[in-house]
Formats: C-alpha cells, sequence, structure tokens
C-alpha cells in the first residue's frame, strides 16, 4: 500500500501547457477520483503517476520516494485501462498472470493466484478463452483481475467503465467499490461521470483546463463548491446559475425579487441554486413567478423546466409527484441557506 | 454478426459466372504456360493453338534441371529473394515501429523523403544506379541485386509496416509496461506476436517483388554464375530459335518457390488476430 503526493506537477506539451501546479497528497488506502470534462487533463496525469507520460514540471512522491523518472515497472503500480487493452495472443489466465510470468514467478504460484483471482471476478469457467469470446463485461473484469493478480502498491483507473452499457456500469462500479473495501489498496480513478465520483470516492479532485479546481470529499463539493465550475459539474440535475448583484447585505436578481444571504464577501456577479433547492409555492407570495415549460414525472421525482417571468429558463426538482402540467402557471421560493453566491470570476463568496 | 440475406437463384448463378470468367481469364496465361511445358517440341507449332497437346512429355522439365544453368539461376534467384526479403522486412518493420510509436524531429521529412523516391520511373536512375555500383567493385554480383532491391523496396516496406503497427492499440503496450515490461519486452512478448501477420505479409510481397525483377538484373549482371531467374530465361533465346518448351518448364518451376511461400505464410495473413484487445 502507498501514500501518493504530487508536489507542483505540470505537463507541457512544447509551449502548450496542459497540466499546471498540481498538487495532491492521498493517503494509505484512500480513494481518490480525478473527475472533470473530457481534455481536462485527468487521464494525462493518472499516466504520469503510472509512468507512461513523463513528468515535465514538480515531482511525484511515492512512499516518500521520488518516482519521476522511474520506469512503470519499477513504481509497482497496475492500472486498467478504459480499452482494457487485453493481450489478444493471450487466453484469460496468461493475460492475468502476465505479471507474474514477467517476473519469473513459479508457474504454481502463478497458477493458484491467477485461480484465485479469477474466482473472485467469477471468471473460473472463462480462464482458458481468448479475449475476442468475452463480452464487455468479462474483459472489464480480466483487465481487473490482471491489476489484482499484481497485488500493487497502488491501483490506477482510466475511466473503465465507459464503454459497458448502463446496467452494466451500475453492477462493476458496485464490484470497484467491493474491491476496494477488500484489499484496502490506493486507488485513483479517472472518469468524466460525476456519480460515478460521486459514489465512490473517499476523496475527489474537480479539473478543469489543466488545473485543480477543488479537492474535498463528496459532500463538501457538493455543499460548498468552491466555484461556479464545481457547482455545475457536481450534481445532477446541474445548478441553476442566474446572474444577480448586490445590495447592502441582500442580493437583488434580475427579475426585482431580494434574497438575503449569510457571510456575503465583495460584490455578487451570480447566485447559483441547485434545482432540489427550490420549492413549489403560491404564486402570490413566491421568490419567482412563471410557467411551467417542460414537465417530467420520474416517480421519484418531478423535474419542471420553468420560464420565469424577467429572468428565463428555471429548473427546479421536487420530491415525489407533483400534478402540473406544461403551460400551467406557478411560484417557486428559495432556501436562502443552500444559495451559493460568486463573484465575476466565478469564485464562491459566501461561507 | 452476419446476416444471411437469401438471393434469387438467378443472381447467385450471374455471379458464379462471373467470377468464373474471371477466374478462366485470370489463370488462362498460367494454364498456357505448363500446356506448352509439356508440350514436345516438334509439336509447339503444327498444335499451336490446340487447348491441350496430342501426347504431353516431361522431357523439357529435364532438359531444363539437367542442361541447362536453371539449377544456378534458382540458387540465385532464392539467394537473392530470401536476403532481400528478410534483411528489407527487417529494416522495415523497426522503421514503421518508430514511425507508428514515437514523435521525433525531422519524421514529417523522413516520410516525405520516402514517398519521394516513390516517385521517379526506374528507368530514370538506372545509368546512375549501374555506375555507383560499378565504382562499388560488385558488377556481376548478387550482393549488388540484394543491396538494390533492398534499397528500393524498404520505403514501400516500412509504409506497410507502419499500417500493421497502427492497427495494434498503443494501449497495449502500455499495459505491458504496467505489467513489468521494459519497452524491448513489450515489443517481443506482446507486439511481435501480433505483428506476424504484417511481417509475413511483407515478407511475401518483397520475396516475390525481388524473385520477379528483371531491370536491375538485366544491367547489373552479365556472368551466367550470378544470373537470377529472369534474366536466366532469356537464355532460352538463341539467335535463330526460340526454346519455348524448355522456356516454359523453367517458368513453372519458378512458380514453385512463390507458390511454396505463399502456402507458408498465408496462415499469417489471416487478420482478425487483433480483435478482442480493446473495447467491447
Amino acid at each position: 500500500m502507498a501514500r501518493l503526493e504530487l508536489r507542483d506537477i505540470g505537463k507541457s506539451y512544447g509551449t502548450m501547457e496542459v497540466l499546471r501546479d498540481i498538487n495532491l497528497s492521498v493517503a494509505d488506502g484512500e480513494f481518490i477520483v480525478l473527475v472533470g470534462p473530457s481534455g481536462c487533463g485527468k487521464s494525462t496525469l493518472l499516466r504520469m503517476i503510472a509512468g507512461l507520460e513523463p513528468i515535465t514540471h514538480g515531482e511525484l512522491l511515492i512512499d516518500g520516494r521520488r518516482m519521476n523518472d522511474a520506469a512503470p515497472r519499477d513504481r509497482d503500480i497496475a492500472m486498467v485501462f478504459q480499452s482494457y487493452a487485453l493481450y489478444p495472443h493471450m487466453d484469460v489466465a496468461r493475460n492475468m498472470g502476465f505479471s507474474m510470468e514477467i517476473r519469473g514467478a513459479r508457474a504454481e504460484e502463478r497458477r493458484s493466484k491467477v485461480a484465485a483471482a479469477a474466482k473472485t471476478l467469477g471468471l473460473d469457467v472463462l480462464t482458458e478463452r481468448l479475449p475476442k469470446a468475452l463480452s464487455g463485461g468479462q474483459r472489464q473484469r480480466v483487465a481487473m483481475g490482471r491489476a489484482i493478480v499484481r497485488d500493487p502498491q497502488a491501483f490506477l483507473f482510466d475511466e473503465p467503465l465507459s464503454n459497458l452499457d448502463a446496467a452494466l456500469r451500475v453492477e462493476m462500479r458496485l464490484e470497484i467499490a467491493r474491491l476496494h473495501h477488500r484489499l484496502g489498496a490506493t486507488m485513483v480513478y479517472v472518469t468524466h461521470d460525476q456519480v460515478e465520483a460521486l459514489t465512490l470516492a473517499d476523496r475527489i479532485v474537480v479539473m478543469n483546463g489543466g488545473i485543480v479546481q477543488q479537492v474535498g470529499t463528496p459532500l463538501e463539493l457538493y455543499d460548498t463548491p468552491a466555484n461556479r465550475f464545481v457547482a455545475q459539474f457536481i450534481g445532477s440535475p446541474t445548478m441553476n446559475v442566474l446572474p444577480a448583484s448586490r445590495e447592502g447585505g441582500d442580493v437583488r436578481l434580475s427579475n426585482g425579487a431580494l434574497i438575503s444571504l449569510e457571510g456575503l464577501e465583495g460584490p455578487v456577479a451570480e447566485l447559483g441554486i441547485r434545482p432540489e433547492h427550490l420549492d413549489l409555492a403560491d404564486p402570490d407570495n413566491a421568490t419567482f413567478t412563471g410557467s411551467a415549460d417542460v414537465v417530467e414525472h420520474l416517480g421519484s421525482d418531478t423535474n419542471i423546466y420553468a420560464q420565469i417571468d424577467g429572468i428565463g429558463p428555471l429548473m427546479v426538482r421536487q420530491h415525489g409527484h407533483v400534478a402540473l402540467r406544461a403551460g400551467d402557471r406557478l411560484g417557486i421560493v428559495v432556501q436562502p441557506e443552500r444559495v451559493h453566491a460568486f463573484d465575476a470570476t466565478g469564485a464562491r463568496i459566501n461561507s | 454478426m452476419s446476416v444471411q440475406v437469401r438471393r434469387s437463384p438467378l443472381r447467385s448463378f450471374g455471379k458464379l459466372c462471373a467470377i468464373l470468367f474471371y477466374l478462366c481469364f485470370a489463370l488462362f496465361p498460367i494454364y498456357w504456360l505448363v500446356k506448352i511445358s509439356v508440350t514436345p517440341d516438334q509439336l509447339v507449332y503444327t498444335e499451336g493453338t490446340k487447348l491441350w497437346p496430342s501426347t504431353a512429355t516431361l522431357g523439357n522439365f529435364g532438359k531444363v534441371i539437367f542442361q541447362t544453368d536453371f539449377l544456378i539461376f534458382f540458387r540465385n534467384s532464392l539467394f537473392v529473394s530470401l536476403s532481400t526479403a528478410a534483411v528489407t522486412t527487417l529494416i522495415a518493420a523497426a522503421g514503421g515501429y518508430a514511425f507508428s510509436r514515437f514523435e521525433f524531429s525531422g519524421k514529417r521529412i523522413l516520410v516525405a523523403l520516402l514517398l519521394l523516391t516513390q516517385m521517379f520511373p526506374l528507368l530514370m536512375i538506372i545509368a546512375p544506379i549501374y555506375r555507383i555500383v560499378a565504382a562499388l567493385g560488385l558488377l556481376n554480383s548478387l550482393p549488388s541485386l540484394i543491396l538494390v532491391y533492398t534499397a528500393f523496396n524498404i520505403p514501400f516496406a516500412t509504409f506497410l509496416m507502419q499500417s500493421f503497427f497502427d492497427g495494434i492499440p498503443k494501449d497495449l503496450e502500455d499495459a505491458a509496461m504496467m505489467d513489468g515490461c521494459s519497452r524491448f519486452q513489450a515489443l517481443r512478448k506482446v507486439i511481435l506476436p501480433l505483428t506476424l501477420p504484417g511481417l509475413g505479409a511483407t515478407l511475401g510481397f518483397i520475396f516475390t517483388a525481388a524473385w520477379s525483377e528483371i531491370l536491375f538484373a538485366l544491367m547489373l549482371i552479365r556472368s551466367n554464375d550470378a544470373m537470377t531467374f529472369p534474366v536466366g530465361l532469356l537464355t532460352f533465346v538463341s539467335k535463330f530459335s526460340v526454346d519455348w518448351g524448355q522456356m516454359m518448364a523453367a517458368g513453372v518451376l519458378a512458380l514453385v518457390p512463390s507458390c511454396i511461400f505463399f502456402i507458408f505464410i498465408q496462415k499469417y495473413l489471416v487478420q482478425g488476430l487483433t480483435s478482442g484487445a480493446v473495447k467491447g
């Protein structure tokens, strides 16, 4: 098991800088998820930890030892690839035992370890098959099995579930969570899917444009996003962001409504309100009035896409079933203690 | 998944006819080669247009093998073609791997230069090549042919090999390196087995190209000792007559190594070896 420490890590291709000032320390046994939109540099960062991509700036330490220039084989880290990257000319057992084969482990030791890993992953009847004879989910399992057999200091996952269909993805997500509990190993997991991030992570690293936006537990990111990007990236449906301006201790919205917030510092440019933190109310004494544009009945929840007078579109999520139809007039009130205020740069400015 | 579509019998019959027609068209010269090779000399002109001679003989083959320099030509050709194929494929594989996997300065220029060499008609450069080979003192020797053939085949073979390497996902090498391989081990244990079809195809292609090359062989080789097949065939043309039977018999024998070579490598030419490596 291992502690990872990233100090001022940066990456440039020629003059193009793709990662900057990455500082992160991963505790032993921690599950860290790197999340962000595609092109934000999260996969590059993972490959730098793996040793597949040179580090152009900063330091990477594994258990206190500088690893910047160590070859992948010397870092004792296993990686599960998005494409699975199974060796097509080797059967499942040999795929899983390949790392031991390279290290020159004895055949019987190899066989017993592969058999054990195959059993926990439900692959024991498939060990003689070639990868091409496996389904997507089975290939995914073999890729995980290959990492497990390694018995590494840390596991890296590069979007391992993005090639699976929705149902299988949920199943494999659970399996990865179980694997983490069972092995207690340090894991770094890259995804663009915030649901995977929120469900798996001990801590999430939100990245955008090659820069870490915020590091925190899933609930910290949800409750107190550091900026507008994190606020809109974490949480589904997406947070509503409305233009606003400060008026004394209160915030004025473009439809004239006044919302009083605590702990405001500096000028306010925008307010962020999550759809689930808005409630339907009587139009006569509501903060917002407007009409329902589209209403989605999901059974457990109702999503209302409203057109608000003087503001524009706003999304509201109500728990349970709401008898509302497209075109109906509605009023909406805000839960002021759950409103996020951002300044002109997008940084959060209320406590 | 393949979907079975039931076609009208007339249509499949038409298709069959078309394929048969093409086969006859393509194979007829080879048939004619075989036919003349078994025709006795005295019947070559009298039964010239018959599909099969009234008496067949293997005498031409016997004469070719035992009374001419055929075995020398054969040995020379085999030596030149195998060496060219081996050397070219080795260099092309290394070059193709580098082009496929590494970014280095001057790569684009190198590719452009390789392409450039393919743009000139060979006739244009025969004279300079002759001068160079003569200056090297390699005229009338088999290594001169190997050298020239290798040089001329490397660009195409490199592009061919590069496309095979491109077809192998880079993730596989990364995975092998994560599994504890050095880059060279990854190449040997993972990439090489997957490149066998590509190596086979390249070997086959270069072998056949070298086997049937005549232009340079004609220019650079004079002595019978160092003649390759295509040039050797011309020795059956004498001042007053052409010994068709023996020439054709030699031609048939010349086909044999090519056929054997392709039978040998055809299992490596079967595609689809990399399927199942990535994605679902």
